[in-house]
């Protein structure tokens, strides 16, 4: 549904974003993951035509973005960051000024249901300008589903809203899966774990890393960890631990606590059990624990910044 | 074509929205009214009765109305963001540029069609000359066109309303004194100077002359405003 090749975008001489691929299939929700400046507006912007690349094609529904802007145009629904409104109209003069631009038939019904679905009906003939962030925020997404579109791309769509408004937003955009491709970007990480089948992480203008969710924990850059206490910590601990075949790293963390990486996808439990165990420091507890979205992102981005410096 | 007609809807909403329509109108019809009582006391008792004087001090009122019509057309779309919006949508440029001017022209008409009192009283009381007065209407129509195609250039130009009204004023300022700048020059630049000149094409209407030539001027004027408007439009996002 979504095909971008090598789309790179200069801003004068500094590139926004550069050499950038990946595709989206039909139906699939894909969360856009990266730091602020990282380039997924910019990457966002390309898509829906409101900016030219500088070189590199992206298609969506088959039309390419730039050539064929208008058709790819009729099949994207879409929010920007800022959700930008007209404070002077009520929710439904909106809606219905974007239906008539939209061509979306049976437009008065239509509204109705968009404005349902976004919970809305209440606030249909209040003027814009008068809603609190949360409802912009609706409005703004009723709008981009307003025509049905193939594909939805929305920037940021829960920030701002409290907690449970996130869920349902969260929720509504779930239920469009199948039927429509969602491409949505955040920094909240548990975001794209709860939402997305796919998750692409961008940093300074490049993918470094693409999977789903539960892959990306797993293993991909993948190091496990053992979570270690002992009852009598010695000096020699560290030491004595690092000569398991496999262990790549101890850390002390004082108390009798120590975090142990081990190589991806290996499970050394039972010869550290063994090990403490022949020490007699006295083992009180252990555990694997994997790394969170959170230690995946920022050690793809941290790294990836040195590298450049 | 449709998508330009929702435009223009949909900006003739908003005009009435805000203050904006309502003080324009108002202070139009005002200056309109004073000049015409002025005309009024001026001409009785003579055989005159035209509206000529009107038509020549409605255009420095348009000076500042103009302005204030286009100002915040696309100004206020760049600023807010919400041009994000209407450009990601199966919108062409240009549809977005003519929907507003056209918008802003409707508008415009609104109290020039309240002023047509004038001319009817004139015509009740007195025995004016129908040819000078069906010119002046025509010629004040292109006239304040023009000027909303320059404003509506200035608004595209300007991420600020008060900017893009300003930059409108001064651009005008400048198209209106190139006939005086043509007295202090030769031949043929002076030539071209007063061709420029967007009230010397003015003056001919309200003597009840329409010249192709002028006609064909003020249309150019809104051509190459609304264009280098669409243009603007397009360059923004390029950069």
């Amino acid at each position: 549904m979504i095909e971008v090749e090598n789309l790179t975008k200069y801003y004068g001489t500094h590139p926004a974003i550069e050499d950038v691929t990946f595709t989206v299939n039909k139906g699939e929700i894909v969360g856009f993951l990266g730091p602020n400046g990282a380039g997924k507006t910019t990457t966002m912007r390309i898509l829906t035509s409101f900016l030219p690349p500088s070189s590199g094609s992206a298609r969506v529904a088959g039309f390419d973005v730039f050539q064929d802007s208008l058709e790819s145009r009729r099949h994207i629904g879409y929010m920007p960051e800022t959700v930008p409104l007209y404070p002077e109209m009520t929710v439904y003069e909106y809606l219905d000024f974007f239906g008539q631009l939209r061509r979306v038939p049976r437009r008065g019904q239509r509204i109705t249901a968009v404005a349902e679905m976004c919970g809305l009906e209440d606030m249909i003939d209040a003027r814009i300008g008068r809603l609190s962030k949360g409802y912009r925020q609706r409005v703004g997404l009723a709008q981009a589903l307003l025509h049905d579109p193939d594909v939805l791309i929305l920037d940021e769509p829960t920030v701002g809203l409290d907690p449970r408004q996130i869920i349902e937003v969260r929720q509504l955009i779930k239920s469009l899966a199948g039927e429509h491709t969602v491409i949505l970007s955040t920094h909240i990480l548990p975001e794209v774990s709860m939402v997305c089948q796919r998750v692409l992480i961008i940093n300074e203008g490049r993918i470094v890393a693409e999977d789903t969710p539960d892959r990306l924990k797993a293993s991909l850059q993948g190091v496990d960890r053992v979570h270690l206490e002992v009852r009598r910590p010695t000096a020699e601990i560290v030491g004595r631990l690092q000569k398991i075949p496999g262990v790549q790293a101890v850390q002390d963390r004082g108390d009798g606590v120590y975090e142990i990486e081990c190589a991806p996808n290996t499970d050394h439990r039972e010869e550290i059990a063994a090990t403490v165990i022949q020490g007699g420091w006295g083992l009180l507890e252990m555990r694997q624990v994997s790394m969170s979205l959170e230690e995946i992102f920022l050690k793809l981005t941290t790294s990836d910044a040195q590298e450049q410096e | 074509m449709l998508n330009m007609i929702a435009i223009m809807r949909k900006e003739l909403r908003s005009y009435f929205a805000s203050p904006v329509a309502y003080v324009v109108i108002a202070a139009f019809l005002v200056m309109a009214g004073v000049f015409f009582a002025i005309l009024v006391r001026a001409q009785a008792g003579t055989v005159e009765a035209s509206l000529d004087i009107v038509f020549g001090n409605v255009t420095v009122v348009l000076l500042v109305v103009a302005p204030a019509l286009t100002m915040r057309l696309l100004a206020e779309e760049q600023k807010s963001g919400t041009i994000e919006v209407l450009l990601t949508a199966p919108v062409q440029d240009w549809e977005v540029v003519v929907g507003k001017y056209l918008a802003s022209v409707v508008l415009f008409l609104v109290p020039v069609a309240l002023t047509l009192v004038y001319p009817a009283v004139l015509l009740h009381y007195a025995n004016p000359d129908v040819g000078p007065m069906i010119g002046g209407y025509l010629g004040l129509i292109l006239f304040g066109s023009a000027f909303l195609a320059v404003g509506v250039l200035a608004s595209s130009l300007a991420q600020n309303q008060v900017v893009a009204a300003l930059l409108a004023v001064a651009i005008l300022i400048a198209m209106w004194l190139m006939g005086a700048f043509a007295g202090s020059a030769r031949p043929p630049v002076s030539d071209i100077l007063n061709y420029l000149s967007i009230i010397g094409h003015y003056s001919d209407f309200s003597r009840g002359l329409v010249d192709t030539r002028d006609i064909v001027y003020y249309l150019s004027v809104i051509a190459i405003a609304l264009f280098l408007a669409i243009r603007s439009l397009e360059t923004r996002r390029w950069t």
